[in-house]
């Protein structure tokens, strides 16, 4: 029988297919070829697409190229949403490969943040990992580890090692049985249809009275529209990691075995969205 | 963590129980009588009830308590009669004991008390010393006081034969009335009891010490109560310098009372040989201006309570000073306090008669922190307001009867009455009257008296009793209260009728409920009129007041209650759903392994992996694979001579594919004269991991298939206990990652302890038992699984069970991980906590001069006068560490008397020089001698194991059968540590806990046990004989009779293990013997062929192959003890093999073959053929350099004098 650590890699070693098409208005000197990469789910766009943009660099000039920026039929894909999250939100129900435009040129400065180098994936990562942590543990866990523990969960991220990155993750996904969980899950809500980036709350992953909290709980409380709706009939897709997962998961459990997402975005994220 | 139980009085005398794993009192079971007093110990609780007599509640077990009975008949030869039943006149009797001395004929034995049962009649015992007699069981002998033989000689002139009958205590989980009759009658009745001092001797006696104190201030001693006897057998006075109210006895050696004016005795002189003490020592109340009233005392504390309700702790208490030094004040008062299990007190407090138990009571600070109220409910109190929840749960049956009495009550009161209620309701005012008046002042009551009406106050306030206000007013004091309780006696039950009536919800489960009870009810009722009745006023008390009222308490005792400062108790939030203990209880198959939500998520990723990465898979990854590694310092223990630790660096390279897979290498980078050098590893070559056992270093050994055949493994420490799990948690992992091992072992797998009690697990390749060409053994890959366990037993449907160092029976939840691995590499699921408790021994030893007889001074050429069993170590009392790091002592030193050899009563062994064999008595020419002694130790740890309460277990085996073998009920026979032979009920591969013990009843306690795949039963007496189970089948999985095989030779046996067919026995001396001649139709077969000594333990497999662990195994470069081998050669035409091939090891202590039935391919592909082979060449040369590898072995395992190094788990 499969095991939850079966999850984990299976999570972890999540691919998105994906062609990498230079935007037809970029001056090139001669035509570009499609480039086509498996993109890992839970890393980070511009931490993986140094690639693609060497590729395109046979075909440009230096003058050209401004940094680098991805758009996918017509939205600007945030780097600092993990590539599987901004699959999942944008491009979940389209046919494979995912088709992402490469723009040298006009950056969206209202929509992107730059990114520089990787030092800044690296502050983000770690602002993220410091942040659920807050919510898991009070923080503590993340402040009484060691520098190097740090950089070896950024290491293993940035050069996707499961085992390195789980050596140190494990400890921030401890929790005491007693307690039947963390202090309070780290989510995000990320929905296709709103304006708001994502809703994000104090929410406990057990009832004060000892019972386990389900995937149906958070949304009723954060997004009840997202469970219920009046004829019955499913409205909203709520996506983890690709997949959708009943609403009778329990969350604690749900977040151990997708925990990956931790390091990404803040948590389990759940774009929601219209069927 | 069994549950365990804290048991309670309320003021009405109901007695309740509360489980360390429940949330609610439980009423208990046989709620029949009204308690006073009450004093629990782990297996039963004593009580003093209303009428003042002393009752006895036993817990249920699956094991029976048996007494054995015997007598022997003599007989004397003469020429005309031959044997017949005419002695001489100076004969002894024709019927006596062992002695002779006392005539006892069969009709003579008596059941002491009603409470026992004859298990069958009389029979012969055909057994002596562990070997068989002729069918009759005469054993003969020249004369009387001699030596018996089973043989019959011709000087042979008396002979004698023992009969034996077992009587069975039968009133269990019921409280059985403790006659006093045949101790003549008691001069007055019982006030005040308390159990103990069932440290003061070993376990398996089971020794308690009960002290009374009657209304008089009289002390008594109740003489003989142990496991066989639970009632003892009489009562003694104890003479005391002053009248006594009350008394406390501690688990070891620690007894105090209370004097009627206030001074406390101190009880001096309890020893292991003599429980009741010789003298009274008097210490002052704490206080000047008020005595103590109230004592409680544990295994090293003492706390008291005045006559003003303050609480007091003795300071400096321990077994060398019993009296302690000085009183410190504490914080609450408390109307009477109790020490339970590990020093941990309860109490009740005087404000608002709440049990509340002593937060933070560790052996460190013995006095705790604060005072923390135990706020959960009451059945009977869930039931009333009607709860679905308690009528499910388990006792609801017990207060369903509560109810069903109350509504007979009820029904007789507002008058649709039966007959029988009605004659039951007559006669209960005046007997509920009766009995209070005869309840004497005695301090200890007072206050239970002051509860009662109190209690009775406060609905009064409320004015919706007009008539008890002006009894209040007349400011009852002491005697008031009697009268109060009268007057409401005959109020109450009729404003509970009309509660009752007007209650919907309270009628509607009446009507459920009452039918069928209803004749247990009645006859209740009729019995004990007076008592039910009394029932009936409580209830009718109760009415008066909302469910949320809580409950008064009298009395508590948690002399049974197993808690300690890190118990995780659900006692102090009432709102707490029973849901959280379920859940935590479940066994085998948790919810979330079967959840629907889990399995979908399962699928939908290897669906979306599918989806998204199937056709994708020319395309390019986004982050290239590349080397890591990890670093560390570390010291090593070097491989040349003289060996010591020298530092090195250490790295782990690993390379991974884009599959995930991963190999890597080990570099140990050292410096050998000046010059840098290195050693290394392949990850995928590692056989084994295995943590060394190190009282001061983090050490850790690696073996690879060259290293096990040197029996030298590269041996690293780490600089603190976290690095060190750290390195092994990844080591592990790596190891199983580049063998492709992941997730549980399979059902097949091999398992094995070591002696440090790490658990390992080997996945059985299809050509381990391969003939001619097995897989060799060194080459096994064993990974290790969290947990600590003395032994592991397995079968291919996958029950597997274990054992710990402290008898505790352990079954395995399906997890891996756990322990040492730290999250890597583990489930997530069934992974629990477990502790073991095992004890180190140190040895005191002395030299006998002229001068001042035996003393601690010896000879300069003496060992040690404190050491290890060699003599070699110096080891005191204060420098002896637990063995590693992980232990923490939870005992203090204590004499160990059961050493082998035996002891005298200060547990001495004697020796005429020290290395010698010692003896328990002196005699002439003995010049040293020593004793042992033992300290216990604990490990908390996590593993996949849950415990199978409550009873502690020896050895056990499990059915071995065929992987595809649809039995649906597994048999699984186990030993208790008392030698009751046992047969497990229900165990499936749904359940592998299996349901209850089903006993086998055996003349003498048993120590091995092993059962065939034909389900032929084999098991071995403590005495070394050995047995054969007849007639046991699917059918019928107790079977018939014990059948006695006679032992080899000279040769007392140790553990036996049986096959599909072959049964291997060994003996004490560790010799290794096959049994020949088992036929379908002679199962006990004819002989005993012997194979090999050397040999620790034997297990044979379904297939009937042969795995043993040796002793002095040779290597290359040492010799190792505790070596897993494998017999080769092993066919169906020739069970007993060839050789052996040598495997992990040392320090390896058990292994269980009996899971792997695959049968090895026929064929040998002519690939692996020639791998074998060449392998095998080299094995050869192997073993011409170090001898002993090939030597063909059928017997002597190489023994050489060389540096005993191999052992590497050092046992």
């Amino acid at each position: 029988m499969a095991d939850d650590k079966d999850v984990l890699r299976d999570v972890w070693f999540g691919r998105i297919p994906t062609s990498f098409t230079l935007y037809q208005d970029e001056i090139t000197e001669r035509e570009a070829d499609p480039y086509y990469l498996l993109l890992p789910r839970v890393s980070y766009l511009t931490l993986v697409t140094d690639k693609v943009k060497k590729h395109f660099q046979k075909v440009m000039k230096q003058e050209d190229m401004g940094e680098m920026w991805l758009e996918y039929e017509g939205t600007s894909l945030k780097w600092h949403y993990p590539i599987g999250l901004l699959f999942d939100l944008h491009a979940s129900n389209t046919a494979l490969p995912w088709n992402i435009t490469v723009h040298f040129q006009n950056f969206p400065e209202k929509d992107l943040l730059h990114c520089t180098s990787n030092y800044v994936i690296e502050a983000h990562f770690m602002s993220c990992i410091k942040e659920a942590d807050v919510l898991k543990h009070k923080g503590q866990v993340i402040n009484e580890m060691q520098k190097k523990d740090h950089k070896q969960l950024w290491m293993g991220l940035q050069n996707d090692k499961f085992d390195q990155f789980w050596a140190i993750n494990r400890k921030l996904m401890e929790y005491s049985v007693e307690e039947g969980g963390f202090r309070y899950i780290p989510f995000r809500i990320y929905q296709t249809t709103s304006d708001r980036p994502f809703i994000q709350k104090l929410f406990r992953p057990v009832t004060a009275e000892g019972q386990t909290h389900t995937l149906g709980d958070l949304l009723k409380e954060m997004f009840p529209t997202a469970v219920t709706s009046d004829d019955g009939e499913k409205k909203y897709q709520v996506v983890i990691h690709g997949i959708e997962p009943m609403l009778e998961t329990p969350l604690q459990w749900l977040f151990n075995i997708s925990a990956t997402r931790t390091i990404s975005s803040t948590s389990v994220s759940f774009p929601c969205q219209q069927t | 963590m069994p549950s365990s139980l804290l048991w309670a009085v309320d003021v009405y005398g109901r007695v309740y129980t509360l489980s360390t794993a429940g949330q609610n009192w439980e009423l208990c079971k046989d709620a029949h009588l009204e308690f006073k007093r009450l004093t629990s110990v782990q297996q039963c609780c004593w009580g003093i009830a209303g009428d003042h007599q002393v009752y006895l509640y036993v817990h249920s077990s699956d094991v029976p308590i048996r007494y054995q009975e015997e007598t022997y008949e003599n007989q004397r030869w003469n020429p005309v009669d031959r044997f017949c039943e005419k002695l001489l006149p100076s004969d002894r009797w024709q019927w006596s004991d062992v002695t002779g001395l006392k005539h006892q004929p069969l009709d003579s034995f008596r059941l002491p008390s009603e409470h026992w049962e004859w298990e069958a009649d009389w029979y012969v015992d055909e057994n002596i010393d562990g070997e068989p007699t002729e069918k009759g069981g005469w054993t003969y002998a020249i004369d009387f006081p001699a030596t018996y033989t089973k043989d019959k000689k011709w000087n042979s002139c008396v002979r004698r034969r023992r009969w034996i009958r077992y009587r069975r205590y039968k009133s269990r989980d019921s409280w059985a009335k403790i006659s006093s009759q045949d101790d003549g009658p008691l001069p007055d009745p019982f006030s005040d009891i308390s159990a103990g001092g069932w440290d003061i001797t070993d376990e398996p006696r089971g020794h308690l010490s009960l002290w009374a104190v009657s209304l008089q201030g009289k002390m008594w001693y109740r003489e003989g109560i142990h496991h066989h006897n639970p009632e003892g057998s009489m009562w003694t006075e104890v003479t005391t310098p002053g009248e006594v109210v009350q008394i406390s006895c501690g688990p070891s050696d620690l007894v105090w009372a209370v004097l009627w004016e206030g001074q406390l005795l101190v009880r001096e002189g309890i020893s292991r040989e003599n429980p009741k003490g010789s003298s009274w020592v008097v210490v002052d109340s704490p206080s000047t201006e008020v005595g103590a009233i109230h004592v409680a005392v544990g295994i090293n504390v003492v706390w008291a309570v005045t006559k003003d309700r303050q609480v007091w702790f003795r300071r400096g208490v321990n077994s060398h000073n019993p009296c302690g030094t000085g009183w410190i004040g504490m914080v609450g008062e408390m109307v009477m306090l109790n020490v339970g299990l590990n020093d941990q007190v309860w109490g009740i407090s005087c404000e608002d008669r709440a049990v509340y138990i002593r937060h933070g009571v560790t052996s460190s600070e013995l006095s705790g922190k604060t005072w923390r109220a135990i706020a959960v409910a009451r059945d009977d109190d869930r039931s009333r307001s009607g709860s679905a929840n308690s009528l499910a749960s388990a006792g609801c049956f017990f207060s369903g009867e509560v109810r069903v009495q109350s509504s007979v009550m009820n029904d007789a009161e507002s008058s649709s009455e039966t007959e029988r209620s009605q004659a039951a309701q007559s006669t209960s005012p005046t007997h509920a009257d009766a009995m209070k008046r005869r309840i004497p002042k005695v301090t200890s009551d007072s206050f239970i008296s002051e509860l009662v009406s109190d209690k009775e106050r406060k609905p009064g306030r409320d004015g919706r009793d007009g008539q008890t206000p002006s009894i209040q007013e007349e400011g009852a004091p002491q005697e008031q209260a009697f009268a109060d309780q009268e007057t409401s006696v005959e109020l109450l039950p009729q404003s509970s009728s009309q509660q009752g009536a007007r209650d919907p919800k309270w009628s509607n489960v009446d009507l459920e409920e009452a039918q069928p009870p209803l004749p247990a009810a009645a006859s209740d009722t009729t019995e004990t009129s007076s008592l039910s009745s009394v029932a009936t006023y409580n209830l009718g008390m109760e009415e008066q007041y909302g469910v949320d009222e809580h409950p008064l308490w009298a009395w508590v005792s948690g002399g049974g209650c197993a808690v300690d400062s890190h118990t995780h108790l659900n006692w102090f939030n009432a709102s707490t759903g029973v849901s959280s203990s379920v859940q935590s209880m479940s066994l085998s198959i948790t919810p979330a392994q079967t959840a629907a939500w889990r399995k979908q998520i399962f699928e939908q990723l290897s669906e979306r992996s599918k989806r998204e990465m199937e056709n994708f898979k020319h395309y390019e990854q986004a982050i290239e694979q590349s080397v890591w590694v990890k670093k560390g310092n570390m010291q090593w223990w070097r491989d040349w001579k003289p060996n010591k630790w020298i530092d090195v660096r250490f790295a782990l390279e690993q390379f991974s594919g884009t599959d995930g897979n991963r190999d890597g290498i080990l570099f140990i980078y050292y410096t050998f004269n000046d010059e840098k050098k290195y050693l290394h590893a392949f990850i995928n070559e590692i056989t084994v991991l295995v943590p060394v056992l190190n009282d001061t270093k983090h050490t850790f050994a690696i073996y690879t298939p060259e290293r096990t055949k040197q029996r030298w493994p590269i041996r690293l420490t780490a600089a603190t206990e976290q690095e060190m799990h750290d390195w092994l948690a990844l080591l592990n992992l790596s190891c199983c990652d580049s063998r492709g091992i992941h997730g549980p072992p399979c059902k097949q797998a091999i398992w094995s302890t070591t002696c440090k009690g790490d658990i390992y697990v080997c996945e059985p390749p299809p050509n381990l038992e391969a003939v001619p060409y097995p897989l060799p053994c060194d080459q096994m890959f064993w990974r290790q699984i969290g947990g600590h366990l003395r032994l592991v037993e397995s079968n291919s449907v996958g029950i597997v069970w274990g054992i710990g160092y402290d008898h505790t029976a352990w079954v395995y939840t399906g997890g891996y991980g756990g322990g040492f691995s730290q999250g890597l590499g583990s489930s997530t699921d069934n992974i629990h906590t477990q502790t073991d408790v095992k004890s180190v021994y140190i040895y005191e030893n002395q030299r006998w001069n002229p001068v001042t007889g035996y003393s601690s001074r010896g000879l300069p050429t003496d060992r040690y006068m404190w050491s290890d069993v060699s003599g070699l170590q110096e080891c005191t009392k204060a420098s002896t560490k637990p063995p590693s790091p992980q232990w923490t002592w939870v005992s203090d030193w204590c004499i160990d008397y059961n050493t082998s050899g035996g002891t005298d009563r200060e547990g001495w062994q004697y020796a005429a020089d020290f290395p010698a064999t010692y003896h328990g008595y002196k005699t002439m020419k003995d010049f040293v001698r020593r004793r042992r002694w033992a300290r216990k130790c604990k490990i908390t740890t996590t593993g996949p194991w849950l415990e199978v309460p409550p009873i502690a277990l020896w050895d056990l085996t499990v059915l071995p059968c065929s992987s595809q073998s649809s039995i649906e009920e597994v048999a699984l026979w186990g030993i208790s540590n008392k030698g009751d032979v046992l047969c497990r009920i229900g165990v499936t591969q749904q359940s592998p806990a299996g349901t209850s013990w089903l006993h086998v009843g055996t003349d003498q306690p048993f120590k091995s046990i092993s059962i065939g795949g034909g389900y032929q039963v084999w098991a071995i007496a403590r005495d070394g004989s050995t047995f054969y189970r007849g007639s046991v089948s699917a059918q019928n999985p107790a079977g018939d009779s014990w059948y006695h095989i006679p032992s080899p030779p000279r040769q007392k046996l140790k553990q036996v293990s049986v096959g599909r067919t072959s049964v291997y026995v060994v003996d004490e001396n560790s010799n290794l013997w096959y049994r020949q001649g088992l036929t379908p139709s002679y199962p006990q077969g004819s002989s005993w062929e012997h194979i090999s000594n050397n040999v620790r333990r034997v297990s044979v497999g379904p297939l009937d192959q042969v795995w043993i662990i040796a002793d002095k195994v040779q290597g290359s470069h040492s010799l190792s003890c505790g070596t897993v081998c494998h017999r080769v050669g092993v066919q169906p035409m020739e069970p007993k093999g060839q050789s052996w091939d040598y495997g992990i090891g040392g320090g390896w202590e058990h292994i269980t073959i009996r899971g792997n039935s695959q049968e090895a391919p026929r064929i040998v592909m002519p690939v692996p053929a020639e791998n074998t082979l060449e392998k095998k060449g080299s094995v050869a040369e192997e073993g011409s350099e170090g001898g002993g590898r090939t030597a063909s072995i059928s017997s002597v395992l190489c023994i050489k004098e060389e540096e005993l190094n191999g052992n590497a788990v050092s046992c």
